[in-house]
């Protein structure tokens, strides 16, 4: 790669001091103000669902209903999940960290479409609006699954508005799929490769096709229930002449992938955050690549292991049940790789390598709990209760939001052009470390007890389980509270930050902090291949200072 | 039962094999997550910034190594999915047996309705005998709901417009939880209630105690007398009784392979016979295309159940069944 620019000029234009008003910021074709743009947004909804879950929290901490009952409480947990999956965890990575960094990674001014990129944003913020609208004029009581016939026929709240907003932001989440593949094919630098491309760019790629594929699946069925429930016309409900277990496979058709649309975004995080801070080129690059693609195909064929007790025939249960056991090994080979890159490299624990390390242990937890569902004998049983809720949060938070956190601080320099408060950062990752595990982990053994998921009460010898797990929540809450605290005030008050604080590889660390709106001074060529690290020559000259 | 509990109770034939193949896969959870746990902190510990260590020649990757570690969780993975497939495939078929006992659930906003055989009805609890197969079909009213009972370790999706399934056998006597598993709605967490576990000898005690009628002094009738009854009220009588040639005979027909005018064969069981009550024309026998058979409107979940009791009941003695009945009926 070309000489590093490693020096900022002091009150240089960049992407943020360019012009201040609003209506720059609303018209913007700038990738990485969007990406900010997204990230506003999706803060907002990560507050909504977080406050829910700690409602639902502390609901369950006596077995008896107590504040939330019945239709409240079926309300507050739908709108968690529908305002965390659809509103936050599926843009978080891609469309915050994704839009401000591709177009920096690729060596390129901005995204192959910037009036699509931005059209997307609004469409996303119309969606939000939406279900903002249904939250306020009474909220939904289907959970965010929307299983019909209960969605289409019988739920009393506001499904059509919910059901409207998920279908609106699902257009805006193609838009930016589009978008980026378009991009990775047209707009690399000269010299950047296929096989030279940084590994959070495979897994955008993987990502994105899954977006395209996928996405207007679940808009037609979602579509479908809003004209069964309004018009009547019967699709899904047996009254009508419809047919309810076919929402579930259509339902499920585009929502398992979506399970990879929020996790394989992430697994780039982790790549780039291990690279950098550990010196050393991603053991085994090829097979971390091709494993993303691997799972972006394969998740598309085992759908059916949400229905083993749905009534679909046996057998196509074990078809779905042996493809999802293959799908889990390409996670593995990620999570041995990573281990491996750690071996003879020179190991910085940072913030952001502290929250990749402990992604690499709530995900293997995540992903080897998901063999237990997987596994059709004891699918049966664990099917709707909290080890399932267990299992995906752990896939959820522990690997998406903690992966999210490793991310957000590894370009928090490059996109503000300050440095978070380091000390707190650590302090943040080890509070959501131990507050996360003391939240889900007991919802392991309650599900195997047998406690059904969306219920407020439950019978008394569970009380002392729930009760941990509320009291992690808590924990874990304030993890994630002090992190929003502290990296809003790194934005006025955190040290300046240099191009390249961590001494890290790729393009976007050659340019100054926060970049220039049009990123590269004339076009960088790229000469070498990702993560040219090399941890010896790295431990003889001490260069750089954070790390 | 004192301090955090880990495991509910194993009450059914299948409930041991299932936990086995949870303490495997716990154990595979743990051996992974603690080798994970450990390289990580071994190689942190090691090769810390700073450390003088050999960091020369750091490998970019290693095939063998790599193909390792895929393929050896590969035949791990299908050694645990061929076992519990195999559980799963047991599990669901029915248990081989003279005397299963079939008892009915119909599911709905936000209560549990039973029937035995025998005619006895129950909300939300279920009475059964211990160490005797028990068969379960099950409907759903209005939304889906499930039926879960965690110490059998069993579940199954109870659907409106078509029975599921579930085949269990109790080995201990007691009482469990029961619980609606699918989402269902304002009340899903009041839609719960138990299963008690009897001796063949209690059960026997308990059929009896609950053999009278709750008005009338009247014993109850089993499923099968009250769909006969139906069966003449609504006039099915008079096409499907034996000799009469408006409609198919249907004794013994139940289980076997029926042609169809498209061209297709079904076997008849208890959901061809609804969907032939409910919707006639949709399903037509071979040799009857031009006979018409009304639909009952109004005709509820249960009574479509007992019909099926009684066209089962018809199975051995096709000629003698249907006089007796009739008289019955009248009587
Ligand atoms: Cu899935
Ligand atoms: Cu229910």
């Amino acid at each position: 790669m070309s000489a590093a620019t490693t020096s900022q000029h002091k009150g240089s234009v960049n992407y943020l001091n360019c012009d201040y008003s609003l209506k720059s910021w609303l018209t913007t074709l700038d990738h990485k103000r969007i990406g900010l743009l997204y990230l506003i947004a999706i803060l907002i909804f990560f507050l909504i669902g977080g406050s829910m879950a700690l409602m639902i929290r502390y609901e369950l901490l006596t077995p008896e209903g107590d504040f939330l009952m019945s239709d409240t409480y079926n309300k507050t947990f739908t709108m968690h999940g529908v305002a965390l999956i659809f509103f936050f965890l599926i843009p978080s990575i891609p469309a915050v960290l994704g839009n401000f960094l591709l177009p920096l990674m690729l060596g390129a001014k901005d995204v192959a479409f910037p009036r699509l990129n931005l059209l997307s944003w609004y469409v996303f913020m119309a969606g939000a609006t939406l279900g903002t609208i249904a939250l306020v004029a009474g909220g939904v009581d289907t959970g965010w699954t929307f299983y019909t016939p209960l969605s289409s026929t019988f739920a009393h709240g506001a499904v059509v508005l919910a059901v409207s907003a998920a279908f609106v932001a699902g257009f805006s989440s193609i838009m930016t799929g589009v978008n980026f593949i378009v991009t990775i094919h047209m707009m690399r630098a000269p010299g950047l490769t296929w096989s030279r491309l940084p590994l959070f760019v495979w897994a955008h790629y993987a990502t994105s096709l899954i977006q395209v594929l996928g996405t207007p699946v679940i808009a037609i069925t979602l579509f479908l229930v809003g004209v069964e429930r309004a018009i009547g016309i019967g699709i899904f409900d047996p009254k009508l002449g419809g047919d309810p277990v076919l929402f579930q496979h259509l339902f499920w058709f585009y929502s398992h992938p979506a399970v990879y649309i929020m996790i394989l975004p992430g697994m780039g995080v982790i790549s780039e955050v291990i690279a950098c801070f550990a010196r050393r080129r991603i053991f085994g690059y090829d097979f971390v690549a091709y494993s993303s693609l691997a799972i972006a195909v394969l998740g598309f064929f085992v759908w059916g292991h949400h229905m083993f007790v749905s009534g679909q025939s046996m057998y196509a249960g074990m078809v779905f049940s042996v493809i999802t056991f293959l799908v889990a090994i390409p996670s593995a080979v990620k999570i041995f790789n990573w281990t491996a890159t750690l071996y003879k490299g020179s190991i910085h624990l940072t913030a952001p390598m502290l929250f990749a390390l402990s992604f690499m242990g709530l995900f293997t937890i995540g992903g080897l709990t998901g063999l237990f569902l997987a596994s059709m004998a004891v699918d049966i049983h664990l099917h709707d209760t909290y080890f399932v809720v267990a299992h995906f949060h752990y896939v959820m938070v522990g690997g998406q939001i903690i992966a999210f956190l490793a991310g957000l601080h590894f370009w928090w320099p490059k996109m503000t052009g300050r440095m978070y408060p380091e000390g707190l950062g650590k302090l943040s990752a080890l509070v959501t470390f131990i507050g996360f595990n003391l939240t889900f982990m007991p919802q392991f053994i309650l599900g195997y007890m047998g406690m059904p998921r969306r219920y407020h009460s439950y019978p008394e010898e569970w009380q002392v389980l729930h009760v941990l797990s509320s009291a992690g929540a808590s924990v874990l809450a304030a993890g994630f509270l002090l992190t929003i605290g502290y990296l809003i005030w790194s934005l006025w008050y955190g040290e300046k930050a240099s191009a390249n604080p961590w001494g890290a590889k790729g393009l976007e660390w050659q340019v100054p902090s926060p970049p220039p709106t049009e990123n590269f001074e004339g076009k960088p060529i790229v000469k070498e291949e990702a993560y040219h690290y090399s941890p010896e020559l790295h431990e003889e000259e001490k260069e750089y200072e954070h790390v | 039962m004192n301090g955090i509990p880990f495991f509910p109770e194993q009450a059914s034939k299948a409930a041991h094999e299932v936990d086995l193949i949870y303490y495997l896969l716990t154990a595979l959870t743990i051996f992974f997550s603690l080798a994970v746990f450990a390289g990580v902190l071994y190689f942190v510990i090691k090769y810390r910034a700073g450390s003088k260590v050999d960091r020369h020649h750091p490998p970019s990757h290693n095939m063998k190594l790599e193909l390792a570690w895929s393929v050896i969780p590969l035949f791990m993975s299908l050694a645990v999915f061929g076992w519990s497939a195999k559980l799963f495939v047991e599990m669901q078929k029915p248990i081989p047996s003279r005397d299963a006992l079939e008892v009915i659930v119909i599911g709905k906003q936000w209560m549990w309705h039973l029937q035995h055989p025998t005619g006895q009805r129950e909300n939300n609890t279920l009475h059964i005998p211990v160490g005797r197969p028990v068969k379960l079909t099950m409907i759903s009213q209005d939304v889906l709901h499930s039926f879960y009972i965690p110490a059998f370790r069993i579940k199954m999706d109870v659907i409106p417009g078509r029975y599921t399934t579930m085949w269990f056998e109790a080995t201990k006597t007691g009482t469990y939880h029961l619980f609606c598993a699918e989402f269902c709605g304002t009340k899903h967490a009041e839609m719960i209630g138990s299963v008690v576990v009897l001796t063949p000898e209690e059960y026997e005690q308990w059929l009896k105690d609950n053999q009278w009628g709750m008005q009338s002094q009247q014993r109850i009738e089993t499923m099968a007398e009250q769909g006969a009854k139906l069966f003449t009220r609504l006039g099915c009588n008079g096409c499907h009784a034996p000799g009469s040639e408006g409609g198919p005979p249907l004794a013994g027909m139940y289980g076997t392979q029926r042609a169809l005018t498209d061209g297709r064969f079904v076997t008849a069981d208890d959901n061809y016979i609804r969907d032939s009550i409910l919707e006639p024309q949709k399903m037509v026998l071979s040799g009857y295309e031009d006979k018409f058979m009304p639909t009952s409107p109004g005709i509820e979940e249960q009574q479509i159940l007992q019909l099926i009791a009684y066209i089962r009941s018809l199975k051995e003695m096709p000629a003698a069944a249907a006089p007796i009945n009739r008289n019955e009926a009248e009587g």
